[in-house]
């Protein structure tokens, strides 16, 4: 096995307000590559934070080089994921992208790297399978998450057992081709993404992931999440 | 075609065959026990769909692993983070 070789890593961390999470995420990235000898980039792409975030990535740029971490911002009523990706694989100078959040809720783990020498076009991560998992989560919680992913297995058998968590590895040509043909927005457009590639007939890997709740600050699941995520259902049910 | 057109062609294609052995337009008659039997099929198949939702939901949900190691680890990696780059000059 090769050591890295040719083969280049781009992370792309939009953020919002994460002026706490952002430099232990870079920290963390930065020593996960560097242990695995894997040459990496970090594109953060922000959307106005008003909280300082700009001004910790800039800090980092200095402290890692800009070639290492590159802070892009885009001001824009219409940041969403999709919106982000666009704009930050334009930067991209990998040819492989690493999609995740920024809020730490991703145990960033050498595993997942690693998985890519399966030569899949996508690694995906998931918390259903192997020793994946979730920490902080009520019962109930569980049981929503359980009960979506069982609709959703039902209706669009994607191939792939966690279609809502964001922590991906692409092939660059193959995000590129996937962001043309997906139209979703938020994290719909992320199932939409895996249901795609698997008509396109791109190889799909899958890695457990430990999906441990926020560090700092809360996450909501109320009702309208459930509702939005039905509706985001039913279209890609409906159109894919 | 999209997964909504796969359900309603198999569904079109198993509600036709169920009509035309249970609801029996003449020309096409099973014995009547047969009939009988095949008329509740639908509902029967529902239920059991929803037994098997339900139990598979509950051994999923029974069996979501909780990672404790892995918040544990998390917080260590976070001490880890701020006292470096606390060190190399990193104003939090």
């Amino acid at each position: 096995m090769e050591a890295g070789g040719a083969d280049k890593f781009s992370v792309l961390l939009p953020t919002y307000n994460e002026r706490e999470n952002l430099p232990l995420v870079v920290w963390l990235l930065a020593r996960t590559f560097r242990e695995s000898g894997n040459n990496f980039e970090i594109i953060i792409i922000d959307d106005g934070s008003p909280d300082g975030t700009q001004e910790i990535a800039e800090q980092l740029e200095k402290l890692y080089g800009s070639d290492k971490i590159v802070m892009r911002e885009i001001i824009s009523v219409l940041f969403s994921s999709g919106t982000a990706y666009i704009h930050g694989m334009k930067h991209a100078t990998g040819n492989f992208i690493v999609i995740m959040d920024a809020d730490l809720s991703h145990h960033v783990s050498l595993y997942f790297i690693k998985q890519k020498e399966g030569n899949f076009d996508i690694v995906s991560g998931t918390r259903y399978k192997g020793n994946g998992g979730v920490y902080g989560w009520d019962l109930k919680r569980k049981l929503i998450s359980r009960g979506a992913n069982f609709i959703t297995q039902v209706l669009l058998r994607p191939g792939a057992s966690d279609l809502t968590g964001s922590f991906r590895l692409y092939r660059k040509e193959v995000l590129q081709k996937l962001m043309e043909k997906c139209v979703s927005k938020g994290y719909v457009f992320q199932m939409e993404m895996i249901v795609r590639a698997r008509q396109l007939g791109y190889t799909i890997g899958e890695v457990p992931i430990s999906f441990v709740d926020r560090v700092y600050g809360e996450s909501k699941l109320g009702g309208n999440e459930i509702v939005s995520f039905l509706k985001g259902l039913l279209t890609l049910f409906a159109t894919t | 075609m999209t997964k909504l057109g796969q359900w309603l062609c198999g569904l079109a294609l198993l509600g036709s065959a169920w009509a035309a052995l249970a609801l029996a337009p003449p020309g096409l008659r099973l014995p009547a026990p047969y009939r009988q039997a095949l008329l509740p099929l639908p509902i029967y198949l529902l239920v059991v769909f929803g037994c098997y939702s339900l139990a598979t939901v509950g051994y999923r949900l029974a069996t979501f692993n909780d990672c404790e190691q892995a918040a544990a680890e998390l917080q260590e990696h976070i001490s880890a983070a701020r006292a470096d780059l606390r060190q190399r000059g990193l104003c939090f």
